[in-house]
């Protein structure tokens, strides 16, 4: 994507390199500490919030945020129920240690302005400046539909071509979308991920704030993608972003969300749900490129709801974070009703990314895809948690699941949780997963050709996630090669 | 002017595979590396071009410790990168080429001829190959190579037989046009038409472009073809004969048995 360019003014301080072609005894350098360096947007702003809460969470820091944000009584009430639930409910027990958290910390809603602008001259200059590094205005005047830019907790700009309104399309942060329509928003909100679904969900059901709001009308095609950008500032932050993409009969859809955060010492938290209807013959595509931070906690809920003959896509690039912990699922209600997921992630030193995707097939004939490309280096781990559930009566449901791991060094590590739960007798499941290790026989291949050994394993790595570059939008396709190349120079031997 | 290594000894895990090779291949001239399995003709391969499994070592017996060199032109590439080693102008085609899923044959030379460019541009010598004119340049050398248009799409190597893995080696060579180049048993898995063709690459090369040949080999057959300038035998370690076309001949009659007798 256009933003590439800016991104690229960054400064990156290139490390000694340890190779282990040159002989060279290693040092044991910490990797972590070291990773700042490679960062582009290790930057944080010194910004005057317009509000922070309190570290740590209470019952009355959930009815005061409702109250701020002038919601009606129903969210006012559903969130204390959420808060509720919250309090009540077991952390997960997969994944990774979420004690590690410190959860008293946390601010968990931090305002940096009054309102969303709608032209950046609004926007203050120090988020205008980091936006501007992102790239957000730049890849809107040539590529984007809308876009929305999130700052903390709230979203701070917002815009939409103007042909699209005309046509009834809205895209609004999630708080404008509850002023605006209030009634959708009450059909559908927590409809997919209900509030009790899991713990983190039930924190951001009761936190929410910012995040975006998207209704296309029947039968309406939204050519360019619609894009929003969520970046975290304040350190010990939590973002709570909540989106609801409601695509009607016929209608298309493609959503991008790409998300950074500064570099601190201690970790922030990202606990978003995203819930998406799909109604009949609609096609909606979700692409993520998820660059935070190493220190954040990425922990989200994404599902679709896809009605008869609809089209669910998520592409789902997990870069950053230290510990990643998403699923996007897809509950294939109607049928010929097709889920699919392309999941990429990347886990260097420190970092943990347990990803993969949930496939439900309720109704006969629905089909679901999932593919997922992971590589660990410098000691980084990669998971692979799958579901694919085939309920009684979807007859004839066709999946497959593909998971490649590529491992590049003994440090690191790769597994895989598959589970298949069939209970219909008239389908169809393939599984096929593979793990390979980058061999010196390959490296020493392409140097002896006259590759530098970085360049040669970078070569390597995209090689290995190339069968899934192809099927991602050539602008992001050339974002996430861009973002796997820093993380390879960042690679220690 | 010369490809030159002097007293190389190799140790793979802890045990000594080369014992103290010396030899050099002069521009333009096509040496014959022959010898019975196991005799350390691939460790010699693997080892000048820099593979890092293979370490190269002092020796231990002579009395005066002498340093293992390799050079190359001048120079010294001992403890040289691959990477390095193929910019100063060695190349090796390898016995069994592994195969790069994803990296097609093309991404891999662009990258390598930047790299090299990259490092000449300083002296302005050379001037950038377009990724247009490579492609240009790998399809006419495919043609010549008769090979199928559709491995050039595919990874490197991916699903290639074992002649094709060959013939890609081969292109490979031709286009990074290398000073001096290394063929390691090139000829098996090649029918006669294949081998043909990558005698007559590997003789234009010789004869036109004066790249110094090490043909690594069991058979004459590829030697019929690829006439050698001279002939090495090698056996445990060692280079235990040397002499003209004329060794082929005896190695042919007589096996590897009697091999080192006359040296």
């Amino acid at each position: 994507m256009r933003s590439s360019k800016n991104w690229r003014k960054g400064v990156i301080k290139q490390r000694v390199k340890v190779s282990r072609f040159a002989k060279i005894v290693k040092l044991d350098q910490d990797a972590v500490k070291s990773l700042s360096e490679s960062y582009q947007l290790g930057h944080h702003d010194n910004i005057t919030y317009d509000f922070r809460s309190e570290r740590g969470l209470t019952e009355k820091m959930v009815s005061d945020l409702s109250l701020r944000k002038g919601e009606p009584g129903w969210m006012c009430e559903l969130r204390g129920r959420a808060y509720g639930l919250y309090q009540k409910m077991p952390m997960p027990g997969f994944g990774d240690d979420l004690s590690v958290i410190n959860w008293e910390e946390i601010y968990y809603y931090l305002a940096p302005t009054k309102k969303e602008s709608k032209t950046w001259e609004e926007v203050p200059d120090a988020i205008k400046r980091t936006f501007d590094k992102i790239g957000v205005p730049e890849a809107e005047q040539g590529m984007l539909s809308g876009v929305k830019a999130q700052y903390d907790s709230e979203v701070i700009y917002g815009s939409l071509r103007k042909s699209l309104s005309k046509k009834g399309v809205v895209f609004l942060g999630m708080d404008e979308g509850l002023r605006q329509y209030p009634e959708m928003v009450r059909e559908y909100f927590s409809k997919i991920v209900p509030l009790a679904d899991n713990k983190l969900a039930a924190l951001n059901s009761a936190m929410w704030s910012g995040g975006s709001f998207i209704y296309v009308p029947k039968n309406v095609e939204v050519g360019l993608p619609l894009q929003a950008y969520f970046r975290i500032n304040a350190e010990n932050a939590g973002q709570f972003e909540r989106t609801l993409i409601i695509a009607d009969e016929g209608s298309k859809v493609h959503y991008v969300e790409g998300c950074s955060a500064p570099a601190y010492s201690s970790g922030s938290l990202h606990a978003a749900v995203v819930e998406i209807i799909v109604k009949k013959g609609a096609r909606v595509q979700y692409t993520t490129v998820q660059n935070w931070y190493k220190n954040v906690f990425n922990l989200v809920t994404k599902r679709a709801w896809v009605e008869e003959e609809g089209e669910m896509r998520w592409i789902d690039g997990n870069l950053g974070s230290r510990l990643t912990m998403k699923y996007p699922a897809c509950i294939l209600a109607g049928r010929k009703a097709r889920g699919e997921t392309l999941s990429i992630a990347m886990a260097g030193a420190g970092q943990h990314q347990d990803a993969g995707a949930k496939m439900i097939h309720l109704a006969p004939e629905t089909t679901s895809q999932i593919i997922s490309k992971s590589i660990s280096k410098n000691g980084g781990r990669a998971t692979y948690r799958g579901l694919v559930k085939i309920n009684k009566g979807a007859k004839n449901a066709k999946s497959k699941v593909v998971c490649d791991a590529l491992i590049l060094d003994s440090k690191s590590r790769s597994d895989t949780y598959p589970t298949n739960i069939i209970l219909e007798n008239e389908v169809s499941l393939e599984h096929e997963a593979t793990v390979s290790k980058v061999g010196e026989d390959q490296l020493f291949y392409l140097m002896s050709r006259g590759l530098p050994e970085h360049e040669a394993e970078a070569m390597i790595v995209n090689g290995f996630l190339e069968p899934i570059m192809k099927q991602i939008p050539l602008e992001y396709a050339v974002e996430m090669n861009r973002l796997v190349e820093l993380e390879m120079e960042g690679s220690v031997g | 002017m010369a490809f030159e290594i002097s007293n190389l000894w190799v140790k793979i895990e802890g045990k000594e595979i080369l014992k103290g090779i010396s030899f050099k291949i002069e521009p333009g001239e096509v040496v014959a590396l022959m010898g019975p399995n196991g005799s350390g003709k691939s460790t010699l391969a693997c080892s000048l071009m820099g593979h890092p499994n293979y370490r190269i070592v002092g020796s231990l017996q002579s009395a005066v410790e002498r340093r293992p060199i390799i050079s190359l032109d001048g120079e010294d590439i001992t403890n040289k990168t691959p990477d390095q080693r193929a910019k100063v102008g060695l190349f090796l085609a390898m016995q069994y080429p592994v195969s790069i899923p994803g990296v097609s044959v093309r991404e891999a030379l662009l990258a390598a001829i930047r790299s090299k460019t990259q490092k000449l541009k300083n002296s302005k010598t050379q001037k950038d190959m377009s990724a247009l004119d490579l492609k240009k340049l790998i399809e006419k050398e495919a043609g010549e190579l008769a090979i199928d248009p559709e491995l050039l799409k595919r990874g490197l190597n991916e699903g290639f037989s074992g002649g094709e893995k060959k013939k890609m080696e081969i292109l490979q060579m031709r286009i990074l046009s290398p000073k001096y180049t290394i063929l390691d048993e090139t000829d098996s898995g090649l029918d006669i038409d294949a081998l043909k063709i990558v005698a007559k690459g590997a003789n234009f090369m010789a004869k036109k472009k004066k790249t110094g040949i090490l043909v690594i080999t069991h058979y004459q057959r590829l030697l019929s073809y690829l006439k050698p300038d001279r002939v090495l035998v090698m056996k445990d370690g060692e280079i235990v004969r040397e002499g003209g076309i004329e060794v082929v001949e005896e190695l042919e009659k007589r096996g590897y048995q009697t091999a080192g007798k006359s040296v």
